[in-house]
């Protein structure tokens, strides 16, 4: 009987994955991997090949979504395919395995290191008190959608944080920088006041590589910082609490004056 | 000083007073004689030599014209000509006489306020000639008749003094009828053409007389005369007592208005802005005081000056270096000549005044058609309808792709200069695709390319332009997205035929920004539409319209523009046979949307929607529809066997056969497909003894045994498996 696995691969380079899914990995037939919805910058997947023994095939988004060949490979073998992060993080994944659950392929779920709970821990901010997370995409014509400005708007006036995504698009990553400029354009359009260049955001990149970027300033500011290459994900705080203040203080360089205006 | 300079000296002071100016075409079934009359009339009148005109025809300058003998461009002349003691300058503006140009005649028809109608004595009144009176009644040209080759019904036809008088009678009551069934009921019975008052002449072009039944009373000539001038073949000194020129631009200065009457008719109902706002009342009252208000009726290509943007000025005046607004444009452009038109020579002059007919030289923006004006917000005028949509197309390649560029450019200028053209470029193959309004326009348009624009081309075999379309309704069809987590559902339906009607007039327009969405929403409701379903119009893309019927569904709104997207793709690639789609109601009755924006990007949303529409296309039933043509043949009883044995064999349906003497006429239907190579055919199945003509006939359903073979035939053309995709295909 074949089966269908889904491994994370964690955060930035072959070293995030844990030690089961390594295992897992070298124990599979044949391995697949995606790299469109999330990407482990640090490495590339000839490493990744050697570390587990075998020949990795890279699938492109098509080949993903349409499904069929990981599903038909399932069938007698036992297949890996590899995603970086947390599998089942990328929704589109969750589909798949539904399909192949489906069609009769047993499925298992290996989990991995996820940006969304180590970004929280990056900054030190409370995993109990974020929102909902939304992303940011590239401008296309005829779609240039407004709704993770709202979806900031909402969490902020719940007091919650807000997670943002950056956009992975062919060997393109949203800078920190671009998904700033894409959340200023949705204020002038709409002026709720929810995203200003004096507005705190944090920001952070790299994470699992030697040199992380953790920072947390004003929007103004941060624009003209240099902030270094992707990944990047921004953390719109809302309300903070005092250990919070103290945690982008003294890990992610927030300024005495923001810092004070947080407090109570 | 000679006669033309003559005669533009006078014409130069008559422009400023229209009381004296008319503004005239002439228009007819191909044949019957319209290019001669002009010509006869710029001879007799002058701003010609009387000796060029029999070698020359004048108005057909156009070399292509020439060798084909076809009057194609809409070239103006403007002749003097005394009555009463007065003298009048007569604008003559050719119309083409091809129906393959029915765009250029109804856009000619805007720059005049009445027309000579011509029709054959042996004719009588034909296909066109109907369609003709239709284009003119519709912009309020008032048309007077002219029945022409008279010599022919007496030399050749030998029909008594009796019988002739019955033939005019018959002519004159068939123009009449329609006359009376095409204008409100007040204005049919004035503009009737009547015997008794002189709005009908007849004569001869070729020969150059004319008389009408007033000249007849008060010269005292009488038919017997006619007959015998004609026995004695002294055809020249009836011509010289009854010359063709006077009597007919007597009867044009006579019967028809000029451009005050002309203009108080006219503006209501080709500028729908408030008539009693300034420029309402300056064109009415033809003020040449008042804001200009000029219309672009043709564009000629001058070797020399550039493009030459011709038309009517309703009112105001223009002068060199003036700076005027094209309407819709974003900047002034500055007036660079301005001149009369005289045949190929153009006059120019300082200034022109409201009445005329105006050529402007530095328009850069105006394309045929366009409204330039004083006013950067003057409402333009009511868009020039056409009749028909463009039935053949061909592929265009530069010969030397070093020429591609230059031929870039021309495609866009010929385009500009005549909108019955169509340029698309092929997605796939990228060539230049040429759409026009029969095989004949095509090739002209090929050959002014080559000739003209001096770019060496290859063509494709031409093509017939096939429409897709659905049979009964379909849906709601779950179109889903690559990554599934987006699913559409969306319904078709034929759209009813009033609005179908109203698009293909383009009272509703089609592929441009919905300007005034409520306004459109209460034209729909009128032509019959459902209040709630079209209170949102999304999109409307070749006569297809794209309605979202759903309530309330999160983040609809931003992939409501990416649908739009996936509507006209699928309108301009059908799911039979990737051609355009027409008549087709798109509803978006219900969405299911991913939660985060970038789930939910192009990549996702257009191919579900557009599926979602294919497939419910699929479930309404796919037609395809193929252009006919009207085909009349006019031919001697011997032939007409072979002649309806050469339609039928080209699925024609012969609607009518009526027999006069030993002519019969035969009315027929028949596929646009089937056409190719019909006039060699049709010579020959009748020894050449056949006149006939065509007129395109809308679109029509193709039968369905013959369906899927053509289907077949197009996408294997196109590179496409021969098979469609069925509803299960995108379904998945
Ligand atoms: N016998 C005769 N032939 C005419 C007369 N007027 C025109 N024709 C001929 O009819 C043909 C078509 O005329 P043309 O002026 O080109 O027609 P158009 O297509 O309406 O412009 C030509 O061969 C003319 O010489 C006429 O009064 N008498």
């Amino acid at each position: 009987m074949g089966e269908l696995v889904f491994i994370g691969l964690g955060l930035y380079d072959e070293r995030d994955v844990t030690l089961k899914g390594l295992e897992e990995a070298r124990s599979c037939d044949l391995l697949f991997a995606e790299f469109f919805t999330s990407s482990l910058v640090g490495t590339g997947p000839r490493r990744l090949s050697n570390l587990y023994g075998k020949k990795i095939k890279v699938l492109t988004r098509e080949e993903v979504e349409g499904g069929d060949i990981m599903v038909e490979a399932a069938m007698s073998r036992r297949v890996g395919f590899l995603v970086a992060g947390d599998p089942m993080a990328a929704t589109t994944h969750v589909e798949l395995r539904l399909r192949a659950h489906r069609a009769g392929v047993s499925t298992r779920v290996v989990a991995g290191v996820s940006a969304l709970t180590a970004v929280a821990g990056a900054l030190g901010l409370q995993i109990y008190k974020f929102g909902r997370i939304t992303s940011i995409p590239f401008r296309e014509e005829g779609f240039e959608p407004l709704s993770p400005y709202e979806v900031v708007g909402m969490n902020r006036a719940a007091g919650l944080h807000s997670l943002v995504l950056l956009d992975i698009q062919e060997e393109r990553y949203m800078t920190a920088g671009e998904g700033m400029e894409y959340l200023l354009g949705c204020e002038a359009e709409l002026s709720k006041g929810v995203f200003l260049p004096e507005t705190a955001i944090c920001v952070v990149g790299r994470l699992g590589s030697s040199q992380p970027l953790v920072r947390a300033d004003r929007v103004g500011t941060l624009l003209e910082e240099d902030l270094g290459t992707p990944l990047h994900a921004l953390v719109i705080p809302g309300k903070l609490h005092f250990m919070e203040v103290e945690c982008l203080s003294e890990f992610a360089g927030l300024p005495e004056d923001l810092a004070q205006s947080f407090n109570p | 000083m000679g006669r033309k300079e003559d005669n533009i000296r006078k014409a130069q002071t008559i422009i400023h007073k229209p009381r004296y100016i008319r503004n005239i075409g002439t228009v007819a079934h191909i044949d019957h004689g319209k290019t001669t009359l002009s010509d006869s009339l710029i001879a007799g009148a002058g701003m010609m030599s009387e000796e060029l005109a029999g070698r020359q025809l004048m108005l057909d300058y156009d070399e292509q014209e020439q060798a084909r003998g076809i009057t194609i461009n809409a070239a103006i002349a403007s002749m003097v000509h005394e009555f009463e003691g007065e003298q009048y300058l007569i604008n003559l503006i050719d119309t083409p006489g091809h129906v393959d140009f029915g765009g250029d005649v109804t856009r000619a028809m805007r720059a005049i306020d009445g027309a000579i109608l011509v029709v054959d004595a042996v004719e009588g009144v034909m296909p066109q000639t109907e369609t003709v009176i239709r284009q003119a009644l519709k912009e309020r040209v008032r048309p007077v008749l002219f029945i022409n080759k008279v010599d022919r019904l007496i030399n050749e036809l030998r029909i008594g003094p009796e019988q002739m008088q019955q033939r005019f009678l018959r002519i004159i009551s068939e123009v009449n009828r329609r006359i009376t069934e095409m204008l409100p009921d007040d204005l049919g019975k004035e503009w009737r053409v009547q015997v008794e008052d002189g709005s009908v002449a007849f004569g001869s072009a070729l020969y150059k007389w004319a008389i009408s039944v007033p000249l007849m009373q008060s010269s005292g000539i009488t038919f017997k005369d006619i007959y015998g001038y004609h026995e004695e073949e002294k055809l020249g000194e009836l011509s010289k007592i009854a010359p063709l020129h006077k009597t007919v631009l007597n009867m044009v200065i006579l019967h028809l208005p000029d451009p005050y009457a002309g203009q108080k008719l006219r503006i209501p109902v080709i500028w729908k802005g408030p008539p009693d706002s300034d420029l309402g009342e300056a064109m009415i009252g033809v003020d040449e005081n008042g804001p200009v208000a000029f219309v672009i009726t043709k564009i000629i290509m001058d070797p020399h000056a550039g493009e030459v943007a011709t038309g009517r000025l309703f009112s105001g005046t223009i002068r060199r270096g003036q700076k005027l607004w094209v309407v819709g444009m974003p900047n002034p452009e500055r007036v660079q000549t301005v001149s009369m038109v005289v045949g190929p020579d153009r006059i120019s002059v300082e200034e022109i005044t409201a009445g005329n007919v105006v050529a402007c030289v530095g328009l850069k923006t105006v394309v045929a058609g366009s409204t330039v004006a004083t006013d950067e917000d003057a409402i333009p005028f009511e868009q020039i309808v056409h009749y028909s949509e463009p039935v053949v197309t061909v592929a265009i390649e530069a010969k030397h792709t070093k020429d591609l560029p230059r031929l870039v450019e021309v495609l866009r200028t010929i385009a500009k200069a005549d909108p019955s053209i169509q340029m698309e470029i092929d997605q796939e193959t990228g060539e230049h695709l040429m759409s026009g309004m029969g095989e004949l326009h095509l090739e002209i348009t090929q050959y002014r390319i080559v000739h003209e624009h001096s770019v060496d081309i290859m063509a494709s075999d031409p093509i017939v332009v096939y429409r897709e379309s659905v049979q009964g309704g379909g849906g709601p069809f779950e179109g889903k997205s690559p990554n599934r987590h987006n699913r559409f559902y969306l319904e078709v339906e034929p759209l009813p035929t009033q609005v179908m009607e109203a698009l293909q007039k383009g009272e509703i327009p089609s592929n441009q920004r919905i300007k005034d969405p409520k306004g459109l929403s209460r034209t729909l409701v009128e032509l019959g539409m459902n209040k709630k379903e079209v209170r949102n119009v999304v999109w409307i893309q070749n006569n297809n319209i794209f309605l979202d019927v759903t309530k309330g569904i999160q983040y609809l709104h931003e992939t409501i523009e990416l649908c739009k997207e996936a509507f006209i793709e699928a309108m301009n690639r059908g799911p039979l046979a990737a051609e355009k789609c027409m008549g087709v109601r798109v509803r978006l009755v219900d969405a299911k949307l991913h939660e985060d924006s970038i789930h939910r990007g192009p990549a996702q949303v257009i191919p579900a929607a557009r599926s979602a529409i294919y497939g419910a296309m699929c479930e309404a039933g796919r037609i395809l529809l193929e252009p006919k043509q009207k085909v009349v043949l006019n031919l001697p009883q011997d032939v007409m066997g072979s002649a309806i044995a050469e339609l039928q064999s080209r699925r024609g349906l012969i609607e009518d056969i009526s027999q006069e003497r030993d002519q019969v006429v035969i009315t027929s239907k028949t596929p646009v497909a089937e056409m190719f190579g019909f006039a060699t055919a049709i010579r020959s199945a009748t020894q050449g003894r056949v006149l006939w003509s065509y007129e395109n006939a809308g679109l029509v359903k193709i039968p369905q045994e013959l369906q899927g073979e053509v289907v077949g035939q197009i996408r294997s053309r196109k590179g496409l498996k021969p098979e469609p995709y069925d509803a299960t295909y995108y379904a998945a």
